[in-house]
């Protein structure tokens, strides 16, 4: 019968290539040459365009994330340097460039060094900021890279000289273009270091064009500022120009003006701060004096005193009241009692017999010297005895009358 | 640096002294010996200043790889 085909569908075949392209590493990174056509920007910002040479055309895709980093414009026509990985729309069965970086082709391979060299040294972490060394403040030799002739040098000592006259410049004397500048730069670096020469370090050179400026993006200079122990500024060209060096040293300066301006502080800013901390101190001093003249006058006249008198004061007021209050209340007691006293002393008066004697009472007893109280006591005869308020009666009874 | 410590570290010494003092935590009697010690400090410091003159020198290496340094000449070309 019929013999069985092994077949597989489109789709199977388009996943199975993309994914043979992209596990193909030397697709995955790749820098490409070519002149842009058919270049158009998606509103959602995605640029789609191709590439092409005088025999070929590759289809190409710069996805948002990436174009928003472009500094130019892509236009038909113009000669460009892509980066990116190769990978393929597996819906349409096309390979295509999926651009990570663009940029005007103008110097061909010196830019694409320049940019592997930037990526390679990027990715070993030699532009990492915790690698950056903080600059001294006050450094005592600033150590200068670069040509003994020409503006760099001049403006270097001009206005370091202007800044900060107490810093020593060391300079050591390097070609700053050519093909011996970089291994100059990079052992004048090592030997500053080696020396203990400086304390900071300013390497560059006035602006060129790329050619010109090329050994400070050189490898070895890269290093050579990597490994310096000494904090290095760069200070390479005008403003606009990043070498590599720039982005390997401990600070970037857009000129060599501006790197000197950076390396040193300022005299003038330093006697305005020393004035001003003479102030600080002057005002500190006075002021702790004046604190502790308050302090005593605070205590002299302290609220707390002022009160402890008063409520002693009162204390005292209420002492006296008490005390007074106190004599008059034993005074009314004894008065009481001495009133008691003299009521009860009359009412004994009063009923003393000898009182009612004085009253013309007698008492009468017998002669057993039992008192008298009944007629019935005695008989005629019976001799009684009286006695008076002053002495006594011996006396007879005449006759007994009940 | 040897120098430059010692004018780093009178700096350094200064603002300590000042923020010390500005803390208002020190007595009186330590207060007057900190004002004495920064006063002394600040005018060795402006005296380091202005004692300056700038010092430019060319590096050159000797045939064992030790410096020398020479005076440097400005050269217009």
């Amino acid at each position: 019968m019929s013999q069985e085909i092994l077949t597989v569908t489109v789709s199977q075949l388009n996943h199975y290539v993309k994914r043979v392209m992209d596990n193909n590493s030397y697709l995955k990174n790749i820098w490409i040459q070519g002149e842009i056509s058919n270049c158009k920007q998606h509103y959602s910002g995605h640029i789609y365009l191709s590439l092409k040479d005088d025999s070929s055309v590759l289809r190409a895709v710069m996805f948002r994330s990436a174009a928003s980093s472009l500094r130019f414009q892509p236009e038909n026509g113009m000669k460009v340097l892509a980066r990116g990985r190769i990978s393929v729309y597996e819906r349409d069965g096309q390979y295509q460039l999926y651009i990570e970086e663009l940029q005007p082709d103008g110097i061909g391979a010196l830019h694409i060094a320049y940019e592997q060299l930037k990526a390679k040294l990027s990715e070993e972490g030699l532009f990492d900021q915790q690698y950056k060394k903080p600059l001294p403040e006050y450094p005592a030799v600033v150590g200068v890279v670069t040509a003994l002739t020409g503006a760099a040098v001049r403006d270097i000592i001009h206005v370091l000289g202007r800044r900060y006259p107490k810093a020593a410049i060391r300079i050591y004397p390097v070609l700053v273009q050519g093909d011996q500048a970089a291994g100059q730069i990079a052992d004048a670096i090592a030997f500053f270091n080696r020396h203990c020469l400086a304390d900071v370090l300013i390497v560059g050179r006035g602006g060129g064009s790329m050619e010109d400026l090329w050994a400070f993006n050189e490898e070895i200079v890269a290093r050579a500022i990597f490994a310096s122990d000494i904090p290095i500024i760069s200070a390479v060209g005008h403003e606009t120009d990043f070498t590599i060096a720039d982005f390997v040293s401990d600070r970037r300066a857009p000129t060599p003006s501006a790197a000197a301006e950076i390396a040193v502080p300022s005299a003038a800013e330093i006697l305005e701060r020393l004035t001003l901390l003479q102030g600080a101190l002057i005002s500190c001093v006075r002021q702790s004096l004046e604190k502790k003249e308050r302090s005593f006058e605070r205590l002299a006249s302290s609220s707390a005193l002022l009160h402890f008198s008063e409520s002693f004061k009162d204390f005292q007021m209420r002492l006296i009241e008490a005390e007074k209050n106190l004599t008059q209340a034993l005074e009314n007691v004894l008065q009481q009692k001495r009133e008691k006293a003299a009521i009860l002393t009359e009412k004994l008066d009063a009923l003393s017999p000898l009182k009612v004697l004085a009253r013309g009472y007698a008492v009468a007893t017998g002669a057993d010297h039992v008192p008298i109280v009944s007629a019935k006591q005695v008989s005629p005869g019976d001799a009684v005895n009286l006695r008076l308020q002053d002495g006594t009666l011996d006396c007879f009874v005449k006759g007994v009358h009940q | 640096m040897a120098k430059a410590k010692s004018f780093e570290e009178s700096m350094d010494e200064l603002e300590k002294i000042v923020s010390e003092l500005e803390s208002g935590e020190s007595s009186l009697d330590d207060s007057l010996k900190l004002f004495e010690q920064g006063m002394k400090l600040s005018k060795n410091c402006q005296g380091m200043l202005d004692r300056a003159a700038q010092k430019v020198t060319v590096l050159l290496e000797d045939s064992e790889g030790k410096p020398i340094e020479e005076k440097f000449v400005e050269n217009e070309e």
